[in-house]
């Protein structure tokens, strides 16, 4: 046994999943120089709550195949999987809701070509879940038969069959990973952030072993300013005017974080497209070409307008998931348990709030903010949604 | 008609029936002036300014001439000029007609024969309700008829908001009745409506009228109106009542700003208000919510799914939310 790999050394509270990685890893390096190894499969799923890692771990893991030393992390292979440059990794990152058919079908036949530095060649699907059923079908094919130094690497929040297809599970070999503890969080930011140990504490425990959001928190004064925002929510529906209030400026809060996306990368993205196909260009023929061009215009507008709908509701989802947290602390004071609260900071508020209103009110509320999430997944109207959890909240 | 022509006219606006009607109307007064008159007409897209002088000009038994542009919005850049530069020949010989959509494409022939004094007949869509009533009316009365609003608002329920149909559906009427007519008469001919829509559901449904909801549901349904809108509507009802019911008394014009509202939607929240109360207004949106899940592919019948929602939200209304 060696020390552990540096590549994994980033990720928080994994040890077990990073034991079986390791062994896979020198499987892999033995099949490379011609000998045998049975630690390694060819297509894994990553599997755990969001936040603990999954594609951390899976970018980590394609890193230590190409590595010479099995996962260095400073050489060139490693650095170029890292930062996702490396011409025999793919990363399929869905910017939009879903992975489309078309999309999964050029990703598959590339994956079926030998690696070019002679290694593996590594297709890392982050959000398996969101494969459409036939870009699932398409997947399927090629993991069912895979060509001899091909990896795939699915990233999904389980293994249930509502996030991956048992026919791509039967075929994975699944690392589930765990939601990492607080305490293991809070230690990652003071070691690698500088933060100190009472607010590492308090963003480890407000980002519910969510790794980035932890990180976000402590660092990010916009963010805390707007779970702020949410939190404050509970407070302040005093009518049915405030619920509707408050619905809006969620919303807003939403639009306003997709709007800066779009101001900062839609137009960026937009001129190195239009520089790419020979706009401002001068003399015979300049014109036509950018003539041509309207359809990939128009494609790239249809992408970045998917994504803005997706940055939407990311942020609606996490401010859902934060007023959870106060609800089910609430929860819990009513029924009188004391677990570690998830906010720390509006620890009495929770309690007193959940002893003013019982058990069964502050639970009916709990399951509002819950339904909310699927009801905006099933594609209601996100203000529509909102608003009618704002009144249920309000009303209990 | 005995107006004298004035010899530039510009007829502003895309309502293809106003716009025609405008061009028949100066014709027809230049002909009541000299039945002879010869009449020339161009599409503004391929009128020539070289031809512009022989189309204006007297013909050699003299007699006067009216030039029909229609399409100025097309009319190219040098024949605008020609066009422009002819204006100040007009006379009572000689005179000019030319339609234009009212857009920005050709605004700028548009605004020189505006500035040289051209006679403007607007012809733009009409789009407000209480425009196409009176419109109604008008054209009534232009075949005799006297109606009242009542029947001018039962025949736009039941032809839809076409101008051609709805002149043709008032010809119709007077001609058949001969004149008085009334809304016995209208629904004698027209059963059924043209048109449905999800504000007119919601509108009787916040007004605990099932019975209304339920049949302008159907009308809408039937006229193909899709049921996401529908669903939409019926959110946007309960969502008004309980903002202007909360936001307390005011004249509509004093909340408009904080609500965000037209003051005519905060009127009429504010008359739907009545009988509603906080609680069953929590009932309401959350029928709304899962109506709008409902209709994008939670329930196997949308139409059900939309008819259950109208029965949730007046029961909402009746029991108060208790």
């Amino acid at each position: 046994m060696t020390s552990p790999s540096a590549v994994f050394g980033g990720l928080v509270g994994q040890d077990e999943a990073i034991k079986t990685l390791e062994r896979a890893v020198r499987a892999a390096d033995a099949i490379v120089r011609g000998d045998n190894g049975t630690a390694m499969t060819h297509a894994w799923l990553f599997t755990g709550p969001p936040g603990a890692g999954r594609s951390a771990t899976a970018r980590a893991f394609a890193a230590a195949l190409q590595c010479e030393q099995r996962g260095c992390g400073v050489c060139q292979a490693c650095h170029t999987t890292l930062t996702g440059t490396h011409a025999d990794v793919r990363f399929v990152v869905p910017d939009g809701l879903s992975i489309g058919v078309g999309e999964m079908r050029a990703l598959v036949l590339r994956a079926a070509s030998a690696p070019a530095q002679g290694r593996w060649q590594v297709l890392l699907v982050e959000d398996a879940d969101r494969l459409t059923e036939a870009a699932g079908n398409a997947l399927l094919k090629a993991v069912e038969e895979p060509p001899p130094r091909t990896v795939f690497l699915l990233c999904a929040p389980s293994a249930h069959p509502d996030d991956v297809s048992v026919t791509i599970r039967s075929r994975c070999r699944i690392v589930p990973l765990t939601q990492p503890s607080a305490e293991a969080i809070a230690a990652m930011l003071g070691a690698r952030e500088g933060i100190d140990e009472r607010t590492a504490l308090w963003a480890a425990a407000a980002a519910q072993g969510h790794v980035g959001r932890a990180r976000l928190l402590a660092c990010d004064e916009p963010s805390r300013t707007r779970r702020a925002a949410v939190l404050a929510v509970p407070r302040g529906l005093t009518g049915v005017g405030a619920c509707f209030d408050a619905a809006s400026a969620l919303i807003a809060t939403a639009d306003a974080e997709a709007a800066v996306l779009a101001t900062d990368t839609d137009a960026k993205e937009r001129a190195a497209l239009e520089m790419a196909l020979g706009a401002g260009g001068t003399g015979r023929g300049a014109a036509g070409a950018v003539r041509g061009a309207a359809g990939q215009l128009k494609d790239l507008e249809r992408r970045q307008k998917l994504r803005a709908t997706r940055v939407k509701r990311d942020s609606l989802d996490r401010a859902l998931v934060d007023l959870a947290g106060f609800y089910r602390d609430a929860l819990a004071r009513a029924l009188g348990a004391t677990p570690d609260p998830i906010h720390v900071d509006l620890a009495e508020q929770s309690a007193q709030a959940g002893q003013h209103w019982g058990p069964e009110s502050t639970l009916r509320r709990l399951e509002a903010v819950l339904s909310c999430r699927t009801a905006i997944d099933r594609n209601v109207k996100p203000r529509i949604a909102v608003e009618a959890m704002m009144l249920t909240l309000w009303r209990g | 008609m005995a107006v004298p022509a004035s010899p530039l006219t510009l007829v502003l606006g895309d309502e293809e029936l106003l716009a025609s009607r405008a061009v028949t109307e100066v014709l027809d007064a230049a002909r009541s002036l000299d039945p002879d008159v010869e009449v020339r007409e161009r599409a503004g897209a391929e009128l020539l300014p070289g031809e512009l002088a022989e189309l204006l000009s007297p013909s050699l038994f003299g007699g006067p001439k009216v030039l029909v542009v229609r399409g100025g919005q097309d009319v190219r850049k040098d024949a605008a000029a020609a066009l422009l530069a002819s204006v100040p020949d007009l006379d009572a010989q000689a005179s000019l007609v030319v339609t234009h959509l009212g857009g920005n494409k050709g605004r700028a022939l548009a605004e020189g024969l505006r500035k040289a004094g051209a006679r403007v007949m607007p012809a733009a869509k009409i789009t407000r309700p209480r425009e196409r009533v009176e419109f109604v009316r008008n054209e009534f009365r232009r075949l005799g008829d006297r109606p009242t609003e009542e029947v001018a608002e039962a025949l736009l329920a039941a032809v839809g908001t076409d101008l051609r149909e709805l002149v043709a559906a008032c010809s119709q009427l007077v001609a058949d009745t001969g004149g008085g007519v009334d809304a016995a008469t209208v629904a004698r001919y027209y059963r059924g409506r043209a048109e449905g829509s999800g504000f007119a559901v919601a509108d009787a449904v916040m007004v605990g009228d099932v019975g209304g909801a339920l049949e302008a549901l159907r009308w809408a349904l039937q006229t193909g109106v899709d049921p996401v809108p529908i669903a939409d509507a019926l959110a946007d009802g309960v969502r008004s009542v309980a903002r202007v019911a909360a936001a307390g008394r005011g004249s509509a014009h004093q909340l408009a700003s904080g609500l965000g509202l037209p003051p005519w939607k905060i009127e009429r929240a504010q008359r739907q208000a009545r009988g509603w109360t906080a609680t069953g207004l929590v009932d309401a949106m959350r029928a709304a919510e899962w109506c709008n899940g409902a209709v994008k592919g939670g329930a196997e019948d949308r139409g059900y799914a939309l008819e259950k929602t109208v029965f949730a939200v007046a029961a909402a209304r009746a029991s108060g939310g208790e």
